[in-house]
């Protein structure tokens, strides 16, 4: 833990808590400022939907194809997610929990603006929004795991233990990717998914070693979780084309870390991989679960009922 | 701003202190309600340790616990519209939005606790139905417009209600306020750039946003809290210097505001009888229905049932969850004890 | 360092100090409840540095700060008033000197 004041002369006073303000004059200069806010310096949806626009950034057929399938996961998975704002199991979580959402959320942006530049039956990009919200449930690329409803919080840490890994090790390697948009993409990503991991092997500790309670939902959850993990390591023609080219990499050369990787955080937590079968998926090819309908008519509802607005 | 304490529960009364007898606490009093008293009139800050009147700390408690509920209890009508936000971008700022009403709440929380008061037992006071928060949540959040009703208007009034709550007397509070002020700046712009939109939109988008004006128009403005003249506890507070300006100051402000505002939205307030007062240079509204206002606030509002059963549930889901992390953070401390005296 | 066990599910409240950017000192931000310190550090990240505030947190467990006594105004702060010759500005006669 690295709690540890640095120096002891500046533990000398807790003298300056003023969180900028003195007394409420309100100086906040930025010496002293807890609660100085910027909004920071990184690739943002808006860049790559721009460089898009520009013609600066054009992914291959093959690269908005695979941009697409990183989107929608991630778009979904935001869906999910931001169902638990207001409903977390203590206040500091519904804050972590949005958070992660946000991050998946922008991820699915910049994926799906970056996947616009080539689809487009007219010959024109479709912006995020454009996929997001006109393609119907075949057309979306999402595989099983992100679809499945939240379950209980144990159900939504298993998932998010078993997304994070993965797609830390995906949007890692991709950060070597000879597209450079889809690697901008996943090294602003692989930061954020990181400490993804991080929330979620923290609770899964917790949970398994917490009560016999909680012991008991979080095996469960991982019995829920887990016959949809292998279909994230599929590779297909795609993949192999991709990993070819250099653009990406075969999902199944992800398994080994994930496996020790998590491997590790279950051991520790005294868990053990549940005993439970593979689904046989079909997300990247349009066949998903019974759940995303239900998704995806609640998230499009509203932009469906008005084509052509402007929000 | 001397002796600042951090602790955010008082600790108890220190060790070396000898036992007081009613004389000794007698002058204490005296001697606190002096320094109090000279806080007040030099309109400095009084911090969760210093001495303060009784009633000084209960209407704070009361005053600081129901804004924190008005937070958690505010995020509903919101949250509501995530999961259907009608693009990508609006889905991210209102996430983002939302989540920011549950840090200002724990940030209020936090305030109140400074004053002895347990977050979950405010929490329970809210579940139980004891608890007070701002009326204005238990009207529905119909449609997408109403996103930005409730940013440019709810958190319009909310600003302007808070931004002089930055100066309140006591310092956690006012030290909250300062964050919550800096980061709502976002929270109204992003409604009124929601109506703005919608406004420049199809005929049914411009009737959509005039629609959740018409609604919110009324609520917003009783957010400033009844009149001035039935308004016993104003008084009292702001000699307190917790509250600065009365509520029919802050609405009349709020409501001139809004006029130029909505000019810019093209839209219009469903108000006939706004107008500038010219003897009194202030803004002045029509009447408001005052007895629908004390209905929602006793509990009869479209919504109240509901948003105390989601919190509810939201909480009770939760327990196993709190108890598990509490229990492994024992198991962990007893570990390391024993690895302690083993070595 | 302990913090004692809490009974059921009820978090203790941290105290959560913030370093804006490097070079400054941790300024204390507000607090938070977290069941442990693991748990306090990332809350605290999540809460106070959504919007790019920190490089770096501290949490403390609240009941591990000692405060001086706010009834103690007078011996603990008022000593050092009237001791003018601790400051620069007590020394008038070399005012005026260049470098001094």
């Amino acid at each position: 833990m690295s709690t540890t004041p640095e120096t002891a002369a500046e533990t000398g006073g807790h003298g300056d808590i003023s969180v900028g303000v003195q007394g409420a004059s309100g100086s906040g200069e930025a010496t002293a400022s807890a609660t100085r806010i910027t909004p920071g310096n990184a690739l943002r949806p808006e860049d790559i939907a721009l460089a898009v626009s520009r013609g600066t950034a054009k992914p291959s057929e093959d690269v908005a194809e695979f941009a697409l399938r990183l989107g929608d996961d991630a778009l979904v998975l935001a869906q999910r997610l931001g169902h638990w704002i207001s409903r977390a199991p203590e206040l500091e979580e519904d804050i972590a929990l949005g958070n992660i959402a946000l991050d998946q959320l922008g991820h699915a942006r910049s994926f799906l603006s970056y996947a616009g530049g080539a689809l487009g039956e007219d010959g024109t990009a479709r912006s995020e929004d454009d996929l997001a919200y006109f393609r119907s449930e075949p057309e979306f690329r999402s595989v099983e795991i992100f679809e499945l409803p939240n379950g209980d919080f144990a159900v939504t840490i298993a998932r998010q233990f078993v997304v994070s890994y993965y797609q830390f090790e995906l949007y890692s390697r991709l950060t070597q990717s000879t597209d450079a948009t889809l690697a901008g993409i996943a090294a602003k990503a692989v930061k954020e998914v990181d400490y993804h991991r991080d929330h979620s092997a923290q609770w899964v500790l917790r949970l398994a070693q917490g009560t016999d309670e909680s012991r008991e939902k979080m095996i469960h959850g991982f019995k829920v979780i887990w016959p949809y993990v292998d279909e994230l390591f599929r590779d297909d023609e795609l993949t192999a084309r991709l990993s070819e080219a250099g653009a990406a990499v075969e999902p199944s050369s992800l398994r080994a870390n994930f496996d020790r990787l998590t491997g590790e955080v279950l051991a520790e937590a005294e868990l053990e991989v549940p005993n439970v079968q593979p689904t046989p998926g079909g997300g990247r090819k349009g066949l998903h679960s019974e759940h995303l309908g239900y998704l995806l008519a609640e998230m499009q509802v509203l932009a469906r009922e008005y084509p052509g607005a402007s929000w | 701003m001397a002796s600042q304490t951090l602790q955010s529960v008082p600790a108890e009364p220190s060790p070396v202190r000898h036992e007081q007898s009613p004389e000794d606490a007698a002058r204490l009093d005296a001697e606190g309600q002096a320094y109090f008293d000279k806080v007040m009139a030099e309109d400095s800050r009084i911090e969760p340790r210093d001495w303060m009147p009784p009633a000084y700390r209960k209407t704070l408690l009361r005053q600081i616990s129901q804004h924190a509920h008005s937070e958690i209890i505010g995020m509903q009508p919101e949250a509501n519209w995530i999961s259907r936000a009608p693009s990508l971008k609006r889905k991210a700022i209102l996430m983002a939005k939302v989540q920011d009403e549950a840090g200002h709440g724990l940030y209020l929380y936090s305030a109140a606790e400074t004053l002895g008061q347990p977050r979950d037992q405010m929490m329970q006071d809210l579940m139980d139905g004891k608890a007070k928060y701002s009326s204005i949540f238990n009207y529905p959040a119909r449609t997408w417009a109403d996103m930005g009703a409730i940013g440019w208007m709810v958190d319009g009034a909310a600003i302007a209600n808070q931004v002089p709550l930055c100066r309140a007397s006591f310092g956690p509070y006012g030290r909250a306020m300062v964050r919550v002020c800096k980061e709502e700046s976002f929270h109204q712009r992003q409604g009124f750039e929601i109506l703005l939109e919608l406004s420049h939109g199809t005929p049914e988008q411009k009737q959509m946003a005039q629609d959740a004006v018409n609604r919110w128009y009324a609520p917003a403005l009783m957010m400033f809290g009844p009149p001035d003249d039935d308004s016993p506890n104003s008084k009292q507070s702001m000699a307190w210097n917790i509250k600065r300006f009365s509520n029919d100051e802050l609405r009349n402000r709020f409501v001139g505001m809004m006029m130029e505002q909505v000019k810019v939205l093209e839209l219009t307030l469903p108000d006939k009888d706004i107008r500038f007062n010219e003897e009194t240079k202030k803004w002045e509204h029509g009447p408001l229905d005052w007895d629908e206002f004390h209905e929602v606030l006793k509990g009869r509002g479209p919504c109240n049932a509901q948003r105390l059963e989601r919190r509810r549930e939201a909480h009770q889901n939760g327990a196993w969850v709190r108890e598990a992390a509490a229990a492994y953070a024992d198991k962990q401390r007893r570990k390391q004890a024993e690895k302690v005296s083993a070595a | 360092m302990t913090t004692e066990p809490q009974a059921g599910n009820v978090w203790p409240i941290w105290e959560v100090f913030v370093r804006s950017s490097r070079g400054l000192s941790h300024v204390h931000a507000g607090s938070l409840h977290a069941p442990d310190a693991a748990m306090a550090l990332r809350n605290a990240r999540d809460l106070y540095t959504r919007r790019n505030e920190g490089v770096s947190i501290w949490v403390v467990p609240a009941e591990a700060i000692a405060s001086s006594d706010p009834d103690a105004k007078g011996s603990f702060f008022e000593s050092p008033q009237g001791k003018d010759y601790r400051h620069a500005t007590y020394y008038t006669k070399s005012e005026g000197v260049k470098h001094l």
